[in-house]
């Protein structure tokens, strides 16, 4: 187990989100932030003011004045910079309309923005922080990757990310065109119903592994064997059988059985 | 039709001739007019286009040699590793679309050649043959009814019970060889289906470290795979890799397990608390429809789905049916945590894992 | 022409050759009296349509899989046997495998031409289950199976069914994470089984699942048993084909009594022949353009490891979708459990489909009572009954096969996968019979139309404006030989029981079955849309009553 994972996660951090979770009151929160403040050093204090009026005009609707979270949505209290980070970049959130989930647009703040928000978020309590490019940097160990990849994420994702089905119109969302740095916070943060796979459990390493071979079958991996249909597994391949494959031999039939036209059509 | 109409079937076999097909023409509109009058095709009739119509096989045919040629040279000529861009296909394997390609060129022209040929330069005059009744005629079927009977009763096995008898019995005991000898195919069931690899005190083992778990390592909202010690390939501080008993994937099969944290104020039944610790829950992997491993976990519903029909179980309700055809919950494994920190099992799983069967109970 | 001389024969008075063919015909013949089949056959009589070619596509195909078949199993390895992969393919280098994987991966990337032999292979298998299915409705439609064929119905209803087991048994060789799921849900399916569940699953797997021995028995199974078994099938169903003549549709003459084509030789072996070339080349591109089953993304197969839209090949894909669809209804009685959620979808439900597949002319000849032999084919628009049932059963696997692709479906039309459940569940019992419906109803729609064209002639498009002022469309009269091909076709009467009582008085004992026999009847040859008769047609077409 690596130290530095286990050092990095207090281990009190998860009952703290419990207790902020489940403060109704603002009083225990304001009876907190300080201590919170106190941690933020100065030259982020700024963004961390930029990212709050950001927070205010744009996502305190749904999840609060003081991101303590509402019937529309959750609280954001130690949820981390990577969780912000990923649900902004991605255009996840802002959320347009209420459904099963959201689902990935184009993204509404610029990248200056989403740092102030992130640092905001931070700020209010402990969580995954953003990760290193070098974190991500798709240079692990494939094989590893691919096994890991088969035993925690192709059940929801497909066997080659090409996403899948969960309950009531759910989905784990196709993984190609995924910057490589939005897998590695997903599986942090674990946004939306996807479980999250933290240090203790998926050290760094591993995850760098998953990231690696994810950005290999999506992105560049060819398909041998010719058209990939998809690469949904039998059922396009059924699809395709019964109307390109055989629709063609019933053309070749149809051509082999016709009369040859008469010399004298009538 | 009936001007050629010369077989001889006899009449009862045969549907019901409509009344007018005995009718000459004029007085019955809709009688059968015969077969229509063979018209020549152009091949037929001008020598110029049956000339091109066998260029055109010919050329057909001269395709298809080429393709054989350009399909040997696939196979030689081109590294079997390279992979084309090519429109539409995006990167293929160059040499597999190479052979497939020119084989089916080489096949494909051959069948086009053949058919070109017969639909322009073969007869299309369409002959008329009679069938023939299959049914036997009356003497035909007294004759081998007949000689059947006159072997049957000179082999005497009418008047000879015993002989009829105690043949019936010896090819009767027979095939039972055949079934005894397909005894050893395998093992008897016995209670195997009833036990996993998981045993008081075992640890349980992170399938992405190969490590023991500290409770701590769970947190909310996450899912870990995990096996009982000794059946992950990596294992030890190092990490090295430990070459894994015989028979491990069986015990992999049913062993596998996963782990969440829940809130305990979410968790319907006092059991799953007492059977967790502090909220962490470990419920088997393997669907009890028909075993396939689960691992769509929601973390926000508690709802674990099964890929393969869909059968959704909560896992803050002692994994309880919520959807679709698995008729059971799924079963939990008792964990504690040992001397060491680390989580343990307290208790094999209290029912069988994964699809029911008969004698389960 | 006697019967024994084949019609549209070769000329008298071509001469018979003298050349070194001919002496080793003569050679073969006074060993083989080859000259005997040869008078038979070297003409025989096909008539041309090209839904007669289905058939031809399933042998073709079959052909096609027996060569790459043979081809792949010099290569291949039927073990379970743990080996370390090193071979080219760099995402499983140094990983724990079978054999059996490992071997196939081998095929895939190391060996030249190994890819699109296993591609081509797969291709074939698809191509001919479903060409099987569409020949075995062409034969349905048309009626094709009736007296006397009904006994190679069952010949070709068997094949398909082998067809279906070797599919899904070749499937499962090369033991990827896709088909070892296949397996675990057979394996399943197994255990379900009453009283013997459990033996039959520790015989077939050799212990517990997935074991050591399923590979090599289902290989075994494959390659040798199987395919024996369907080779043999195949040559009888040929030689009933060609013993029993080819059926034809109705048409200008064309009658019950005779076969009316083109012979075998020359055109037919050319057409046929070259058929058999053009399937092998569609499907050798197949395999070399478009990829199938690629083993290698699936990652080698592990009873932890699953992905997201497991599904089989298609025609497994029916039992996959009724397993979906299935409530979860288990019993426990006396210690014992009754696995209906398992038992119905997986064994019972498609028995009990295939089985009425299988019994289908027994049990409309029981309901006709028609003893006589048929050889002209039915238009599926003159036998509505029949073909409703057709598309109800078509709809029903329809459902059932679309079910089996449910979470493909949600996320692809952004759909829940719950709501496509129930969904299914419904249209399991609604769906066929709305087809049902729909389809007599076209059914009669389509014989109305051919008796208007009949007694009106076709239209035209030319409109004719008449010296009164009024417009009318032009129809022109059809030829002889379509009017007959249209009033061809008989139109039974229902099976009336005989009167309840005898001439004097007594009842009659009226036994049940042929009560049911009478009621079954009636809804078969309910509300014809009656033939026209010749006096309604001369009546509109002798100047009165134009239109």
């Amino acid at each position: 187990m690596k130290k530095l994972s286990a050092r990095r996660r207090h281990p009190l951090a998860a009952i703290v989100v419990l207790i902020f979770a489940l403060a109704a009151t603002g009083g225990l929160y304001a009876a907190f932030a300080p201590a919170k403040k106190a941690e933020a050093d100065d030259s982020a204090s700024i963004a961390v003011e930029a990212g709050k009026k950001l927070y205010l005009s744009g996502c305190s609707t749904c999840h609060g004045l003081d991101a303590q979270g509402s019937s529309d949505g959750p609280p954001l209290v130690g949820v981390g910079a990577a969780a912000v980070d990923f649900q902004v970049s991605t255009g996840r959130m802002p959320l347009q309309q209420p459904g099963a989930q959201a689902p990935r647009k184009p993204e509404v703040y610029t990248p200056a923005q989403i740092e102030q928000l992130s640092a905001y978020v931070a700020s209010l309590g402990v969580g995954p922080k953003i990760p290193t490019a070098n974190m991500y940097a798709p240079d692990g160990d494939i094989v590893n990757g691919a096994e890991l990849f088969r035993t925690n994420c192709s059940q929801c994702h497909n066997f080659s990310g090409e996403g899948g089905a969960l309950t009531q119109g759910k989905f784990a969302p196709p993984l190609k065109n995924v910057d490589p740095k939005h897998i590695y916070e997903a599986m942090l943060t674990g946004p939306q119903n996807m479980p999250s796979f933290p240090d203790s459990t998926m050290p760094e390493q591993q995850k760098k592994d998953i990231v690696t071979y994810v950005r290999e079958t999506t992105h560049k991996e060819p398909n041998p064997g010719g058209l990939g249909l998809g690469r949904l597994g039998p059922v396009s391949e059924g699809l395709f059988g019964w109307i390109i494959a055989l629709g063609l031999l019933i053309g070749c039939a149809i051509w082999i059985a016709a009369r040859t036209p008469k010399a004298r059509t009538k | 039709m009936s001007s050629q109409d010369k077989s001889e079937v006899p009449e009862e076999h045969l549907p019901e001739v409509p009344a007018s097909a005995h009718v000459p023409a004029e007085s019955d509109p809709f009688a059968d007019p015969g077969l229509p009058a063979h018209e020549p095709r152009r091949t037929d009739i001008d020598e110029k286009a049956a000339n091109r119509a066998e260029r055109q096989v010919a050329f057909l045919f001269v395709i298809s040699m080429l393709a054989t040629i350009g399909f040997i040279w696939s196979y030689v000529g081109i590294d079997k590793d390279r992979i084309i861009d090519i429109f539409f296909f995006g990167k293929i394997g160059a040499q597999n679309a190479a052979l497939g390609g020119t084989l089916g060129i080489a096949l494909f022209c051959i069948g086009a050649g053949a058919i070109h040929w017969a639909r322009t330069l073969m007869t299309d005059e369409e002959i008329v043959q009679e069938r023939h009744e299959f049914t036997s005629d009356p003497e035909t079927r007294e004759y081998a009814i007949r000689e059947f009977t006159q072997g049957a009763s000179d082999s005497v096995i009418g008047r000879r019970p015993l002989i009829r008898r105690t043949m019936i019995g010896a090819m009767a005991l027979v095939p039972l060889s055949g079934v005894v000898l397909l005894r050893d195919l395998g093992p008897m069931p016995g209670t195997k289906l009833r036990h996993t690899e998981w045993k008081p005190g075992k640890e349980l083992i992170n399938e992405a470290t190969g490590l023991p778990i500290k409770p701590d390592d769970i947190v909310k909202g996450s899912l870990t795979m995990a096996l009982p010690e000794g059946l992950v390939e990596k294992y030890g501080p190092a990490g090295q890799k430990e070459e894994l008993s015989h028979g491990w994937l069986e015990k992999a099969g049913m062993s596998a397990i996963l782990l969440v944290r829940l809130e305990p104020k979410d968790v319907k039944s006092k059991k799953e608390l007492a059977w967790g610790h502090e909220g962490i829950v470990a419920y088997s992997k393997i669907c009890t429809h028909v075993g396939c491993p689960i691992g769509l976990y929601e973390q926000q519903t508690h709802h674990l789905l099964c890929p393969c029909h869909q059968s959704t179980f909560d896992l803050a309700d002692d994994g309880k049916v919520v959807f679709g055809p698995a008729a059971r919950s799924l079963p939990q494994l008792k964990i504690h945590v040992n001397e060491a920190g680390n989580l343990a099992a307290s208790q094999d799983f209290a029912e069988p894992v994964g699809a029911s069967f008969w004698e389960r109970g | 022409m006697s019967s024994e001389q084949p019609k549209g024969g070769a000329d008298k008075s071509t001469p018979i050759p003298d050349n070194a063919a001919v002496r080793a015909a003569d050679a073969l013949d006074s060993r083989l009296g080859i000259y005997g089949a040869a008078k038979k056959n070297l003409r025989k009589v096909f008539p041309d349509h090209w839904s007669f070619m289905l058939g031809e596509v399933a042998l073709y195909s079959f052909i096609v899989l027996l060569l790459t078949g043979v081809f792949l199993t010099l290569f291949f390895k039927p073990s379970m046997q743990e080996v370390v992969y090193d071979g080219s393919y760099v995402p499983l280098q140094g990983i724990h495998m079978s054999q059996a994987y490992a071997s196939t991966l081998d095929i895939s990337f190391d060996i030249r031409g190994g890819l699109a032999m296993r591609q081509i292979h797969h291709w074939a298998a698809l191509i001919f289950v479903s060409s099987l299915f569409v020949h075995m409705f062409r034969i349905f439609f048309t009626g094709a199976f009736r007296k006397p064929r009904e006994i190679n119905w069952l010949f070709g209803f068997l094949l398909l069914v082998l067809a279906m087991v070797n599919g899904f048994t070749g499937y499962s060789l090369p033991d990827d994470l896709l088909s070892g799921t296949g397996l675990r849900i057979a394996e399943g399916v197994v255990l379900a089984i009453p009283l013997v569940g459990t033996y039959v699953q520790f015989f077939l797997f050799g212990g517990e699942f997935p074991g050591e021995d399923i590979v090599p028995r289902l290989f075994t199974i494959h390659v040798l048993l199987i395919p024996a078994i369907m080779v043999g099938l195949v040559t009888v169903h040929l030689i009933l084909v060609f013993y029993q003549k080819h059926t034809q549709f109705p048409g200008p003459g064309k009658t019950e009594k005779n076969v009316v084509g083109l012979p075998l030789l020359p055109v037919y072996a050319a057409k046929a022949g070259g058929f058999f070339f053009i399937v092998f080349g569609i499907t050798a591109a197949l395999g070399g353009l478009v990829q199938i089953n690629p083993i290698w993304s699936y990652g080698p197969y592990n009873p932890g490891q699953i992905t997201a839209g497991s599904q089989p090949d298609w025609y497994i894909g029916f039992l996959e979708g009724s397993l979906r669809l299935m409530p979860n209804w288990e019993w426990n009685i006396w210690g014992h459990t009754f696995s209906f959620n398992v038992l119905i979808p997986s064994l019972i439900l498609p028995g009990v489909l295939f089985t009425f597949m299988a019994m289908y002319p027994w049990i409309e000849g029981w309901i006709t009572g028609d003893k006589r032999e048929h050889h002209l084919l039915d238009r599926p628009r003159n036998m509505p009954v029949r073909t409703g049932l057709g598309v109800a059963w078509i709809t029903c696997y329809g459902v059932l096969w679309v079910c089996g692709g449910n979470d493909i479906i949600a996320t692809h039309f952004h759909m829940s996968i719950n709501a496509i459940t129930w969904i299914g569940r419904v249209a399991f019992f609604v769906a066929p019979v709305l087809a049902y419906l729909a389809t007599v109803r076209i059914c009669k729609g389509l014989q109305r139309r051919d008796r208007d064209k009949v007694l009106h002639g076709r239209e035209t498009g030319v409109i004719k404006k008449l010296p009164h002022g009024e417009f009318i469309e032009i129809h022109e009269p059809l030829e002889p030989g379509m009017r007959h091909t249209l009033t061809a076709h008989e139109q039974p009467k229902p099976y009336e029981l005989d009167a309840a009582e005898d001439e004097n008085g007594v009842a009659r004992k009226v036994k049940r079955s042929d009560k049911l026999r009478s009621r079954m009847s009636h809804w078969y040859f309910a509300e014809p849309i009656e033939k026209p008769t010749a006096e309604e047609y001369k009546e509109l077409t002798s100047g009165h009553g134009h239109h």
